[in-house]
């Protein structure tokens, strides 16, 4: 990728920069505002002003660095639950596509069965056998995004298996081991990374949906999701509860989204949207 | 075509039992004691042992599995743990109203996403073009919860034209189809777009064009139903979508259907309303698979089963 490329996609550029701006602000953001835990009940409720910029919540705590400090809860969950995802999709993937046979069809058929939930509820099932936690949602949602990334693995090795360079490799005595994470792997890293990055924004708006009914992260964690759960009561009174959180998530997954379509566009021009 | 869809049949029996077993394991493996959960924290051992017993708590996992998939098989989804009532009886009784707003969802989806991402590519590189894609952008990456509670506060509190809470009227479908639909009329529009772009581009519809066709008649007939095969795709695959979509959308809204009795029931360890829940949304999402799979066949005759 080419410097006067991203400079050339605004897009690109600004999820960049959103994405940039979150983690400098998980990272010493903190640093810079008020506990997200300590309360006052003699200033709760009070909307959105000079004091409190975002205003306060149900308990007088700072909405402002509520959210400040929850954004690293966001942004791992993406990392974490993508990691385990393709971690997971490579390890079924690559030998169901190199070895095919009776390998790759119980290894797909363990995939069709997890594919027949909807991702929310095998993530669901998931988070309560882990427990409730703020780390249990990255976890669920990992661990159901793994067949997704085993088909996109399989249908990647499966396409070089038979290449030239991989029978290059055999011919001169590489074992299956070795074919496999030294030949096939990196030349399909490419939409594996695409997807990746596309799968992180979804996988977010997942682990906050898991807080949100109440099996991810538990009070008084500043999970965006958990925010926005307990902002429900007060949708009457105090709507500005139910704003910020979401909006915040929503910003985030943009960021992603942006750079994932752009990558996309640099790496896999076949893919390229018009 | 029948052979095609006997061996999926099959494929899609091994699919369930398999997705049976699956939940089957995963909600055993819930830690806690479903027994002591469900007796209360005032129950004195005996009951809750015996209450263990009752409910065949007691026997060994293998032992529950078998007579669990022996029930299943003769149709017995087993009862509620809390209600009494049959899982059957409680789903049929939300059954009508989860597939009701998945319909009028799935409606709002195509009538809002189709035209616009058919005028998005007609007018390719114009303002509105430029807004609507920002829109479909916006909407994809945007949490459903967070949209219902927008138009909660502001169609139902601020300006009170819909009820938010259970479904008593056709009003009350407004809002919960407007925030599982809209998220999914952004892929469609999405979709249409890039695959009315692709067909645009093609020669017959320089042909139809040549041959003095009316541009309607160009843009409906020859170029939306070349383009239809990938739009059919994901509006199948988006009925999945709009079903996981559902679970919480239901909770946001107090609707009566089954993702929130899903999501009450693992909260309160009433297990076996869970299984039986999990159970037909798993049937429902493979069935909408296979209908789309067998769509393609229809909308494109090159397509042989």
């Amino acid at each position: 990728m080419k410097r006067y490329e991203i400079l050339n996609n605004p897009s690109l550029l600004l999820g960049l920069f959103i994405l940039l701006a979150l983690i400098l602000i998980s990272v010493i953001g903190p640093y810079f505002v008020s506990s997200p835990y300590t309360q006052n009940t003699s200033i709760k409720f009070t909307p959105p002003g000079r004091d409190y910029l975002l205003g306060t919540d149900n308990f007088g705590r700072d909405v402002l660095s509520r959210l400040v400090v929850g954004a690293k809860y966001s942004l791992s969950a993406g990392l974490v639950s993508v990691a385990i995802g393709t971690f997971g999709g490579l390890l079924l993937g690559a030998p169901a596509g190199y070895y095919g046979k009776y390998i790759d069809n119980i290894i797909m058929l363990l995939c069709d069965i997890m594919l027949a939930f909807p991702g929310i509820i095998l993530s669901m099932a998931i988070v309560m056998v882990l427990g409730p936690g703020i780390y249990t949602p990255m976890l669920a949602v990992g661990i159901s995004s793994i067949p997704l990334f085993t088909r996109l693995v399989r249908a990647q090795v499966l396409s070089l298996r038979d290449a030239p360079f991989v029978e290059a490799a055999r011919s001169t005595g590489a074992g299956d081991l070795r074919i496999i994470f030294k030949h096939l792997l990196p030349n399909c890293m490419g939409p594996i990374i695409i997807q990746a990055t596309l799968r992180m924004g979804s996988a977010i708006l997942m682990a906050a949906t898991l807080s949100f009914l109440g099996m991810g992260a538990q009070p008084p964690e500043p999970e965006w999701g958990a925010m926005l759960n307990a902002a429900r009561p007060y949708l009457r009174t105090s709507p500005y509860l139910a704003i910020f959180p979401g909006l915040a998530i929503t910003i985030t997954v943009i960021g992603i989204n942006l750079v994932g379509d752009g990558l996309r566009d640099y790496l896999d021009p076949k893919l390229r949207e018009r | 075509m029948v052979a095609y869809a006997l061996r999926k049949l099959i494929f899609t029996c091994i699919v369930l039992l398999g997705a049976a077993t699956c939940s089957f394991i995963l909600l055993h493996l819930i830690p806690g004691d479903t027994a002591e959960a469900l007796a209360g924290p005032q129950a004195s051992v005996e009951d809750v042992e015996n209450l263990r017993r009752s409910l065949g708590l007691d026997r060994p996992l293998s032992e529950q599995y078998f007579i669990y998939l022996s029930n299943l098989a003769k149709g017995n989804l087993g009862s509620s743990y809390r209600t009494k009532r049959t899982v059957a009886e409680e789903i049929a009784a939300r059954w009508p109203a989860t597939l009701m707003l998945s319909c009028t969802s799935l409606l709002v989806a195509v009538v809002i996403g189709i035209p616009i991402g058919v005028y998005a590519a007609i007018k390719r590189g114009s303002f509105l073009d430029t807004i609507s894609m920002i829109a479909a952008f916006i909407g994809v990456s945007m949490p459903s919860f967070w949209l219902g509670l927008i138009l909660i506060v502001v169609f139902s509190i601020k300006l009170g034209l819909f009820p938010y809470y259970g479904r008593e009227s056709l009003l009350s479908y407004v809002l919960p189809s407007l925030t599982l639909g809209l998220a999914v009329a952004a892929n469609i529009a999405r979709l249409t777009r890039a695959s009315m772009l692709d067909v645009l581009n093609q020669d017959y519809i320089r042909t139809a064009r040549g041959k003095g066709l009316k541009e309607s008649r160009v843009i409906l007939v020859h170029a939306l139903r070349n383009a239809s095969i990938p739009i059919v795709t994901i509006i199948g695959l988006q009925w999945g979508f709009l079903l996981g979509g559902q679970v919480v959308t239901e909770t946001v809204f107090s609707w009566p259907g089954i993702g929130r009795m899903i999501v009450d029931a693992l909260l309160t360890r009433d297990l076996q309303i869970v299984q039986g829940g999990i159970l037909v949304m798993a049937l429902t999402f493979t069935v909408l698979n296979l209908l789309t799979d067998i769509s393609y066949a229809i909308l494109d005759p090159r397509i042989r089963l």
